[in-house]
């Protein structure tokens, strides 16, 4: 059996020439996701906000307005019913009670007793504001140490240079992807920032393929423009960065599909963070190199394995 | 083409049997698993809260009502002390968080009462500003007293649990004034958090019988207060109650719900060690035909009459109770008293059928997403695929075996992680095979081309994969609950599909390679 070929090996895109079109529409990106994030905000989820989650199933159909008449009676102040999956399953949430932790409590008591018998309580999650407030901080932290970390990583291993592409790569991910959350209205909770932080790392990864055949072919040719250089290290990585897209994209269908209402928001983040993230790796880590001021001199004292050719 | 030593495949092989036998006690059911002999793995891995259902509560104790409790014990101590010595003060009251001060009105007494404040208690340290002395409780004394209410709360807290019959709690003490509860398949975490939520103090007083005729919305008279009664249906809502306790919680042994011979309502029998009986009894003699309190947390749950002495050390509570609580009030008085109230930052309880259901919608998803990436691997890369899809799934044993060995806790969003692994862990030998299909293309020898694909490959390998891993740590280091079981899996998964990807591969090549000698490679 021949394997199919997705991408053929002598395929040469011009991505570099058309830099020009992807640093526009990248910029558009990440300022329409800024736009958006300040007029529509991010709908934090119980996990950063605080407040009272419950999933219930009921025996039948839901009625959800008569419930929603009912738990509005209580005067717990904001509280949202929706279906979702099956017309059985009922998601309640109720905004942050005023008080202390125990009239957060009084609260789910309340409505556990107006809901009444025949309710299956699936769910319950109750976050009050000291732990959501340590929760988001943990959340920006670990974004923030991550991209750190992975700058210093890829600062090592490569030129600076590298490291700085690799960073504003990153960073363009990480904002259309809280873009795109601001602009369908998805839930924003712990699940979601580790979405964030794997994208991060997918992303990386994307990237340090590309970058690892660009220094090797640094050193190999010696005179080639950087420009011509570049974009022979994108095609030639461009079957890889494909397959390996296309299979954790696949998983990641599967997930979203079958994996349940909780995986969904977390599978469509990261659905979103693999097409985002392999994109920028080709198309704004590698041109922007060039107006980093590569020298070749800097790339040859990194690593003692210069690459000889094909002997 | 650099042949495998022999202890590097028996290393290679037996890692990856290994990964079968531990990962196989997750595939077979109790029943079977008894019939294991037991020298044969038997670990499972344990699933997190949100799959197995039951409650998490991150609860905080008040420990600073404890430190206000001794403050204000040792106010009533300078009190006594002064007063005893006749020197006159003012302004005595508490001094910040940590002190009492009190105004001397005598400036020549003010050296003589700071001897005598001194002497209160060795833990204080006392300082004079003026007239007014400062009687500051020591830095050292205040965090053993909180350490020790802290301690005693997890204790409490253990106890309390326990007696509800819940299977393998978890109780952990976290920081400085919290406390983890985790509770795997409790059915009903509303009771629980109630029986949390008390501090359950309990003491016997006299009522003052002036309370009858007089307005509960005024200022209680000296040594009395007013305090809620829990049922104000059968009696007045307010009682008027001596400050004094009779007996207090401390000295109770025992209790045991029941219900009252003639009226069959359900009540809590009570019994004191000898020292409250002791006490009990006098009181009780000294008081016939008076009503007491029984008070809980500042509320009056009964008042019943004392019709003779008490002297035998039991007694009974019956203040129109359900059953419900009549057994959580006897358990309550049973566990004792926590040093300070308790708060709940955070819940979140799952049902089992919830868990159950995301068990079910896992598998499914991991089982599908793993027949799309193997089939699409064959199809990309042919017998090369096939023999990076059999590594995979020994990689996806070994993941298990990995967790089962570490006793690491599976959750959803670590499921998650697993399928994740499964479309990433292939990337590996995407490189490998790019990097071979290159070197056939540039006029290489299959045995070079493999030998230089992998070579090659290796360093954007690790580099790939350590950037990944530096997330998933970080992840690990700021998560919370289930996260953390993402970041586990996604950590496993890496270092485990280095090793299927990298050398298990290697393996299979190189014996197909053996057997067949091709001139061309087929990829």
């Amino acid at each position: 059996m021949r394997p199919l070929r997705l991408i053929p090996h002598d395929l040469d895109l011009g991505f570099i020439g058309k830099r020009k079109y992807f640093f526009v529409f990248s910029s558009v990106l990440v300022l329409l996701s800024i736009i958006v994030f300040l007029i529509n905000g991010l709908s934090y989820g119980i996990d950063f906000k605080g407040g009272i989650m419950i999933e219930i199933r009921t025996e039948k159909a839901a009625d959800i307005a008569s419930m929603r008449k009912a738990l509005r009676g209580l005067q717990l102040g904001e509280v949202a019913l929706q279906t979702f999956g099956q017309p059985n399953d009922v998601l309640i949430r109720i905004q942050r009670q005023d008080g202390g932790a125990q009239e957060q409590q009084q609260a789910v008591q309340k409505i556990k007793d107006v809901l009444g018998q025949g309710i299956e309580y699936r769910r319950t999650e109750f976050v009050g504001p000291k732990v959501s407030s340590e929760l988001f901080l943990d959340g920006v932290l670990a974004v923030t140490l991550a991209i750190g970390a992975i700058l210093i990583y890829v600062w090592f291993r490569f030129e600076w240079q590298f490291g700085l592409g690799a960073v504003i790569a990153l960073t363009h991910d990480v904002i259309s992807t809280i873009g795109i959350f601001a602009l369908l209205g998805l839930e924003f909770n712990l699940t979601t920032v580790a979405a964030v932080l794997t994208i991060a790392g997918y992303s990386i990864n994307d990237t340090v393929v590309v970058f690892d055949r660009v220094r090797e072919n640094l050193r190999k040719y010696k005179t080639m423009p950087l420009e011509e250089l570049f974009n022979n290290s994108i095609n030639q990585t461009l079957s890889r960065t494909v397959i390996t897209s296309l299979t954790t994209l696949l998983a990641l269908f599967a997930l979203y599909s079958l994996g349940g209402p909780v995986i969904q928001d977390f599978s469509f983040a990261m659905i979103w963070g693999i097409i985002v993230g392999t994109y920028s790796s080709i198309c704004v880590a590698v041109p922007l190199m060039l107006y980093m001021n590569l020298t070749r001199r800097t790339t040859l004292t990194g690593d003692a394995d210069t690459a000889s050719g094909t002997s | 083409m650099a042949r495998f030593s022999k202890p590097k495949i028996a290393f290679i092989v037996l890692v990856s049997l290994g990964g079968l036998l531990f990962a196989a006690p997750n595939f077979i059911d109790s029943k079977t698993d008894a019939a294991v002999p037991d020298w044969l793995p038997h670990k499972q891995i344990s699933l997190g809260l949100d799959l197995q259902g039951g409650s998490h509560l991150l609860l905080e104790v008040e420990v600073n009502t404890v430190i206000r409790d001794q403050l204000e014990a040792l106010v009533d101590e300078v009190r006594a002390e002064l007063r005893k010595a006749r020197i006159r003060y003012h302004g005595l009251g508490r001094d910040g968080a940590s002190g009492v001060k009190v105004t001397i009105r005598d400036a020549t007494k003010t050296e003589e009462a700071r001897g005598l404040l001194r002497k209160l208690d060795a833990q204080t340290t006392t300082s004079t500003d003026g007239n007014t002395i400062h009687v500051t409780l020591q830095e050292s004394a205040i965090r053993d007293r909180r350490n020790a209410a802290m301690n005693q709360s997890v204790e409490i807290v253990r106890r309390r649990i326990d007696q509800t019959g819940t299977r393998e709690p978890t109780i952990q003490r976290q920081g400085d004034d919290r406390i983890l509860v985790q509770l795997p398949g409790v059915k009903d975490p509303e009771r629980i958090k109630r029986l949390l939520g008390k501090t359950a103090k309990m003491t016997f007083r006299l009522t003052d019988e002036r309370g009858a005729s007089l307005d509960p919305s005024r200022p209680a008279p000296a040594g009395s207060q007013w305090m809620p009664s829990t049922d104000s249906r059968s009696g007045p809502a307010m009682f008027l109650v001596k400050k004094r306790v009779m007996v207090s919680g401390e000295d109770l042994v025992d209790s045991q719900p029941g219900f009252d011979q003639r009226s069959g309502q359900p009540i809590v029998n009570f019994r004191f060690n000898t020292r409250g009986a002791k006490k009990f009894g006098a009181a009780t003699a000294a008081n016939v035909d008076k009503p007491f309190a029984i008070v809980l947390d500042n509320k009056v749950i009964s008042a019943p009459v004392i019709r003779e002495p008490i002297l035998g050390g039991s007694g009974q509570i019956s203040g129109s109770f359900t059953v419900q609580e009549a057994n959580d009030l006897a358990l309550l008085l049973r566990a004792g008293a926590l040093p300070a109230p308790l708060v709940i930052l955070e819940e979140r309880s799952v049902g089992p059928g919830l868990g159950a259901d995301s068990v079910a919608s896992g598998k499914i998803a991991s089982g599908i997403g793993m027949v799309l990436v193997v089939v699409f691997m064959i199809a990309g890369y042919g017998i090369f695929g096939l023999m990076t899809d059999l590594a995979l799934i020994v990689n996806v044993f070994l993941i298990l075996a990995v967790l089962s060995v570490m006793q690491a806790t599976l959750t959803l969003p670590g499921i998650a992680g697993i399928v994740l692994t499964i479309g990433m862990a292939v990337d590996s030998n995407v490189l490998i095979f790019e990097r071979i299909r290159e070197e056939v293309r540039g006029g290489m020898g299959p045995i070079s081309a493999i030998d230089s694909g992998y070579k090659r490959a290796f360093t954007t390998i690790i580099d790939a994969n350590l950037t990944t891993f530096i997330a998933a740590v970080l992840l690990y280091a700021f998560g919370s609950g289930p996260i953390r079981g993402f970041a586990v899996t996604l950590a496993v998964g890496i270092v485990t599909s280095l090793f299927t990807s990298v050398m298990l591969t290697r393996l299979f090549i190189e014996i197909w390679y053996q057997r067949k000698q091709p001139k061309e490679l087929p990829i």
